[in-house]
């Protein structure tokens, strides 16, 4: 297509909404489904409009992860001129509820007559979970209908796409992501813009752009809400930075426990292909760049670039030594520029709103949002995005909402298996990649889990090792032995047979495992421990034989 | 397991093999999508897959072998996966593993005699805002009382 078919597309979809009154938007995420039926929640409600006779009136459309997970299955009502109304914890009775007295009368301009028991229902827009929110990434997950290219593109889409192909270089786009100050989301926050650089300094006949979308920190789904609710949007960034880095071939590398995700990617790859927003000729451009979907196959380590890149080519994901660098040798030895989902959906609105725009949220050296998995005991679950900078306090309290079950906030854990744990007292600490490292943790791909008092730190401790150590790959001795000496231990410990010289031992095989292992997994699967001996200690030696020696806890031996 | 496979799956693997022979590196792929027409992939698949896309065995088992997600036996009739992640461990993950298993007499990784459910765990399924969850066939149940899970949802599938 011409770059200016996106106006007539935008417009033919506009003028095929306009003909609706009303607006049912349903959370189409994975997950949120309606207790006691079968159907998708899409589904469910088209056949309750259909029955009402309003389905001339009213559009439903499927959307991404509204947010708030804890309180699904979530409808957002949206009727011109009026404000959107969203409706919470939704099953099949309140569903039909809300077609019959809430939707149907909307649609035909009458007084909407919701009863009690619906009302309660209803939560208002200046709810804190959404009002303390800045949404850059996750801005279309409520609204749009994540299975339509042409409701994409009637929400701004590939306009970027359009801006960087028809009036900037390779080397501007590249300038203006520098300048943004972009960092990776996948973990390591290294800068976007360096690393398309570097990429696109190399030269080669072939090179791949990746989307890592292995999103292996279990606990954490922000990647996974990107990918199902707004999949055009990351497939934007991958092209912009194809364009960047001059590459022609793409790869998704996504995670097989993730089918949805899969099914809404395959799915807007072939709307994109058919538009001829990918392939040869780009909006009428000389430029040709494809993607491909690749499955994981359920291995933390594959996240890992150099192990990503292995199981991209059909083998064992087993890490190498870097370098050489996946920038120079990647996917078959080819120049590979690896990003996280989250990086690439800030590329199109970088694009779009410029460099500064971007640069003004956020501290010194981490700008922009982030996007957070808010889990654990905090009332609200669910996805949640705010300016780098914004104090822990404000997630965890205002949008989170403290514990729902009364208890104190004991911690945080932030970073999943890499990451660490952040004490209350700490809670007035911006998010930032600098701050969280300063404390010991990181800021990881997003994962933020929240502990009460009840929540043992020992235990949550082994969970985190078990989980390194049976996601080791085995190939260096560091890792392999170190990772099981570790949890042994801190077994031992759990269970009341530890001493204080089985705690100086552990440390000791921390530094060895964080400096001599081959790959990210177990130089910071020591993490966990380091930091939870930090603030912690006191639990730790709450079990040991020849600490304040108490027995362990009942619920942690078994 | 028997040696042969059926004309049935033969003709499916071949379809397999046709479509994805000619891509480098797509051997995970091919996999996948025999997992997903029989429920996992044995060995003698892999022997028959070997000639068709010219893939020594051995690399095949090598990536079977590997990969948590590729199972060489066939699991029962209904997979029911207990997430065992962060934030479905903190809300009782191992609760709902103890209710399920109670439930229907077998073990972790095991399948019931009657071959109708496959009981697993696996690590985060993505939808760690309803923790604690079970995902059976690809439908998430989440928000689960950790106690009376096991019943629960084997009654929504028992003889389904
Ligand atoms: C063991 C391990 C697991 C990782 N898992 C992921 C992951 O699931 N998703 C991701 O984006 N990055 C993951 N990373 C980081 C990637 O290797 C890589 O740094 C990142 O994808 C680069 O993208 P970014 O610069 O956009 O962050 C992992 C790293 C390690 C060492
Ligand atoms: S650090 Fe662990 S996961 Fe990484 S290569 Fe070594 S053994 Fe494998
Ligand atoms: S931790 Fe259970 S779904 Fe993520």
């Amino acid at each position: 297509m011409k770059p200016e078919e996106l106006e007539t597309k935008a417009a033919a979809e506009r003028e095929k909404q306009a003909k609706f009154v009303a607006t049912i938007a349903c959370c189409a995420s994975a997950g949120c489904q309606l207790p006691g039926t079968l159907t998708t929640t899409t589904d469910f409600f088209k056949q309750k409009v259909k029955e009402a006779g309003a389905a001339d009136k009213v559009r439903v459309v499927p959307t991404g992860c509204m947010g708030l997970c804890s309180k699904g299955p979530i409808a957002r009502v949206q009727t011109a001129g009026q404000p959107d109304q969203l409706f919470v914890e939704l099953n099949a009775d309140l569903g039909g509820k809300m077609v019959a007295d809430y939707v149907k009368p909307v649609a035909e301009k009458a007084a909407p007559k919701p009863d009690a028991e619906l009302a309660k229902h209803i939560l208002p827009a200046s709810d804190p979970f959404f009002a303390k929110q800045t949404k850059v990434v996750l801005k279309n997950m409520e609204t749009l209908n994540a299975e339509s290219l042409d409701d994409y593109i009637l929400a701004g889409g590939y306009q970027a796409v359009r801006k960087a192909l028809t009036r900037m270089t390779p080397e501007q786009v590249v300038a203006e992501i520098k300048a943004s100050g972009l960092r990776g989301r996948g973990g390591a926050g290294f800068s976007t813009g360096l690393k398309w650089e570097l990429t696109a300094k190399v030269k080669g006949d072939v090179k791949y752009v990746i989307c890592n979308a292995d999103e292996g920190d279990p606990g954490a789904f922000m990647d996974r809400g990107v990918l199902e609710g707004d999949p055009h949007a990351v497939l934007e960034g991958m092209i912009i930075g194809a364009y960047a880095m001059n590459s022609t071939n793409g790869i998704l590398y996504i995670r097989a426990e993730y089918p949805l995700a899969v099914e809404r990617v395959e799915r807007a790859i072939r709307a994109a292909k058919a538009a001829g927003l990918l392939g040869k000729g780009i909006l009428g451009t000389a430029f040709n760049f494809d993607c491909e979907v690749r499955l994981g196959a359920g291995a933390f380590v594959c996240g890992e670039e150099t192990a990503l890149i292995a199981s991209c080519e059909g083998k064992r994901g087993t890490p190498r030594p870097r370098p050489p660098y996946p920038a120079t040798k990647g996917v078959w030895d080819k120049p590979t520029c690896i990003n996280n989902v989250e990086t690439l959906a800030n590329i199109a609105p970088i694009i779009t709103r410029g460099a500064e725009w971007f640069a003004a949220m956020g501290t010194e050296k981490s700008k922009g949002t982030k996007v957070f998995a808010l889990t654990g005991k905090v009332k609200n679950n669910g996805l949640v995005e705010v300016p780098m900078g914004t104090p822990i306090k404000t997630i965890v309290y205002d949008i989170g909402g403290g514990t729902a079950n009364g208890r104190k906030v004991k911690a945080i854990q932030t970073g999943g298996p890499s990451g660490g744990m952040i004490p209350a007292q700490y809670f007035d600490t911006p998010v930032s990649y600098e701050h969280l490292q300063q404390l010991g943790s990181i800021m990881g791909s997003g994962g933020m889990i929240v502990l009460d008092e009840d929540d043992s730190i020992v235990d949550l401790t082994r969970f985190y090792l078990e989980f390194t150590v049976d996601e080791s790959c085995g190939k260096c001795a560091p890792c392999r032995i170190g990772g099981r000496q570790l949890l042994t231990i801190v077994d031992k410990i759990a269970k009341g047979d530890g001493t204080r010289k089985d705690i100086e031992t552990a440390k000791k095989i921390c530094r060895a495992m964080q400096r001599a292992s081959l790959c990210g997994l177990g130089q910071t699967a020591p993490n966990p421990v380091l930091s939870a001996l930090k603030y912690f200690m006191h639990e730790f030696e709450a079990r040991l034989k020849d600490g304040k020696a108490a027995p362990a806890p009942a619920s942690v031996t078994k | 397991m028997t040696t042969a496979t059926t004309p049935n799956v033969q003709e499916d693997l071949q379809r397999i093999a046709k479509k994805w022979k000619d891509k480098p590196g797509s051997l995970i792929m091919v996999l996948h999508e025999v997992q997903e027409r029989l429920g996992c992939v044995p060995r003698n698949v892999c022997l028959e897959l070997a000639k068709l896309i010219d893939v020594p065995v051995a690399r095949i088992y090598e990536v079977v072998t590997f990969y948590n997600y590729f199972k060489t036996e066939a699991p029962g009739k209904h997979i029911l996966s207990v997430c065992t992640g962060t934030a479905c461990h903190l809300k009782g993950a191992s609760k709902v593993l103890e209710s399920l298993s109670k439930e229907l007499g077998i073990k972790e990784g095991e399948s019931s005699a009657d071959k109708e459910f496959h009981l697993q765990s696996v690590r985060c399924v993505g939808c760690c805002g309803m923790a604690p969850v079970v995902m059976v066939n690809g439908a998430i149940h989440g928000k689960l009382k950790p106690e009376s899970s096991g019943k629960e949802i084997v009654a929504q599938y028992r003889g389904k």
